[in-house]
């Protein structure tokens, strides 16, 4: 019959349901357990996940142990990103993109997110750390069909006044949904027109377009994108980043997330705390029907969930 | 290596201010005034002069020059009087709306000047214009221009002198090749131009030569009338040897056989303060006869003036 402590130790120490670890519950049990081996021997007989019967004793599984070292370092790793410099940050996770295979939806996350500037100061930083530029890495690295989009996004410098030309947005709608219906939905992102508006476009001007798009096509260009995901993903991150942080964070609370997706919830609290985390919990609301804050305290543990609250603005749980 | 001259003390900007709208005032311009003044200051000296003008009264200078001046002179001084930043942008803008195909002005801005240099001009072109200049040039060109140019003036190209010799010897082969299937504007050749070093890219080009025995340039030749290859030979010639290709821009303009009467006028201003020295060099060691003589030759009054006293000539 397992006691409180087991199963709350269990809890603690299983990597399940949860991100992190609740490092409180293990400080005390640890306590309440000294001079008790009893206990803790059999906890290690209970507790097949950690541990296998071998010989006279209950060995360790490596695996499992792999599995905690990522639960007990998510506070490390946001801890240190939170005191890096945001353009460090972006550098590096720009870097793993092109250098460690890390998923292509973040550099398009980074180049389309950021104002001008600190897209700027990203490839300044690149250059200091990594000794080329970003665009000579993005280029060399990632040669299939999506290197044009993806270079073209990360070398852009928009306008960021207020000057629309309402008449070229559009005149752009048209020709994206032209690109859209000869090109072929999924292959939108090597077309030179769409790459082109994508790519050098204010913002503003580019919120224009797809406001054109809806009202002369009738739905929305992301709803049209979706068998090109990274091009779906532009143009949602140019038109609405709050609900594309919205959609990383959730994807990172789901059953079965994946190691790259829990670690975007990272990416995105840390990098958007001081930007638009009240936008974005805006979002997320409306998307999901959910406060933000109570799906970190249900989905989180530990100080890892401190440090999600304190990054969500939020008070402790 | 630049050519513009300025005096060891100098007026202050007040004094300066109120000397040119001495030369403005009544009946007539003092052009030499003018001269004496603007084409012996340095871009921060000339700003401060604008400033103080535009304290003291009410209007830019280049107002004023706009209103007393004309004809080329006016062009070469507007120019020379602007912010380095502001004048690429200008210089950019008119060739992105008015482009073509034997336009090579973006290309010159694009690949002769710092990294951060051109980070200034596409900041100053926010501000001048309300668009991004990679809008813009996008927008007036097509097809394997628009491949090309667009990434060349959003290059931010790294600055350090490291070289990897490795990737010089595999790009310069990788040129090679493309070059030899006459597959001239293809992803890779643009990759390589466009992305890579300039330390980088001069050892790609000695590499080409050992390699292949040919300079790069050579294998370029193959259609002399062809624009497109004209303009991968003008971005080679750039991060090479600017003031080989600069010269040659000069000496056409000159002789009136480039397409452009304005060249001298920009790249006189555009290198006063950079390396107008060393073109000069280039142009004595290839036509046997100083710049300036040819430059008295073909050009005059107040805008032969103005181009001598920026070359450097102590005449006035």
């Amino acid at each position: 019959m397992a006691t409180e402590e087991q199963l709350a130790l269990t809890k603690a120490l299983s990597g399940d349901g949860g991100l992190g670890v609740e490092e409180s519950t293990l400080v005390s049990i640890i306590g309440k357990w000294r001079k008790k081996p009893e206990h803790v021997s059999s906890f290690r007989k209970n507790f097949n996940r950690l541990f296998s019967h071998a010989g006279h004793i209950e060995k360790c599984e490596d695996d499992h142990v792999q599995k905690l070292v990522i639960e007990f370092s998510r506070f490390h790793q946001i801890t240190v990103l939170w005191a890096m410099h945001p353009h460090e940050r972006d550098a590096r996770w720009a870097n793993q993109v092109t250098h460690k295979n890390h998923p292509a939806s973040i550099l398009v996350e980074v180049a389309s997110t950021r104002s001008a500037e600190d897209l700027l100061g990203a490839r300044r930083a690149y250059q200091t750390l990594y000794h080329h530029s970003l665009e000579e890495d993005v280029a060399y690295q990632i040669k299939d069909s999506k290197s044009k989009l993806l270079v073209g996004l990360v070398s852009a410098y928009r306008y960021e006044g207020q000057k629309v030309d309402n008449d070229v947005a559009k005149s752009e709608a048209k020709s994206i949904h032209s690109a859209i219906k000869s090109a072929g939905a999924n292959k939108i992102s090597e077309n030179d027109e769409v790459v082109r508006i994508l790519t050098t476009r204010s913002k503003l001007h580019l919120k224009s377009v797809f406001k054109y798009y809806k009202e002369q096509f009738g739905k929305y260009l992301e709803e049209d994108l979706s068998s090109d995901p990274l091009a779906q993903q532009t143009v949602l991150c140019l038109d609405s980043p709050a609900s594309y942080f919205s959609q990383v964070i959730n994807s990172a609370f789901k059953e079965g997330a994946t190691h790259a997706e829990t670690e975007g919830l990272s990416r995105v609290m840390v990098s958007r705390s001081d930007i638009d985390i009240e936008e974005i919990k805006e979002a997320y609301a409306k998307l999901y029907g959910a406060k933000l804050a109570d799906m970190i305290g249900k989905k989180t543990r530990g100080y890892f969930r401190d440090s999600l609250l304190s990054l969500a603005g939020e008070a402790k749980a | 290596m630049a050519t513009l001259t300025v005096p060891h003390s100098i007026p202050s900007p007040q004094e300066d201010c109120e000397q040119l709208h001495k030369a403005f005032e009544g009946w007539g311009t003092n052009e030499n005034l003018i001269i004496s003044v603007l084409a012996h200051r340095n871009a921060a000296q000339r700003k401060a002069i604008r400033q103080a003008y535009q304290a003291t009264y009410g209007k830019d200078l280049l107002e004023s020059l706009l209103h007393e001046t004309h004809g080329d002179f006016e062009k070469l001084l507007l120019l020379w009087t602007l912010e380095p930043s502001e004048r690429d942008a200008i210089l950019a803008n008119e060739a992105a709306t008015k482009w073509h195909a034997a336009n090579r002005v973006l290309i010159e801005i694009a690949c002769a000047r710092s990294s951060e240099e051109l980070f200034i001009v596409r900041r100053a072109y926010h501000t001048q214009f309300k668009r991004s200049l990679e809008e813009d040039v996008a927008a007036h060109t097509k097809g394997d221009f628009r491949k090309l140019l667009v990434p060349l003036i959003s290059a931010y190209r790294y600055e350090g002198a490291e070289v990897n010799m490795h990737l010089a010897k595999s790009e310069a082969k990788l040129l090679h090749d493309k070059i030899s299937d006459k597959a001239y504007s293809d992803e890779e050749v643009i990759r390589v131009l466009t992305t890579r070093s300039k330390p980088q890219l001069l050892a790609t080009f000695n590499q080409y030569k050992n390699e292949f025995g040919n300079a790069i340039n050579k294998d370029l030749k193959s259609d002399p009338k062809d624009d497109f290859l004209a303009a991968l030979r003008a971005v080679i010639r750039l991060i090479c040897t600017p003031e080989k290709y600069l010269e040659k821009v000069v000496r056409l303009s000159l002789n009136k056989m480039g397409t452009e009467e304005t060249a001298l006028t920009r790249i006189v201003a555009t290198r006063a303060e950079v390396d107008l020295k060393l073109i000069k060099e280039v142009y004595q060691s290839r036509n046997s006869v100083p710049l300036e003589k040819a430059v008295k030759h073909d050009t005059h009054r107040h805008y032969e003036d103005l181009v001598l006293a920026l070359l450097g000539c102590e005449e006035n």
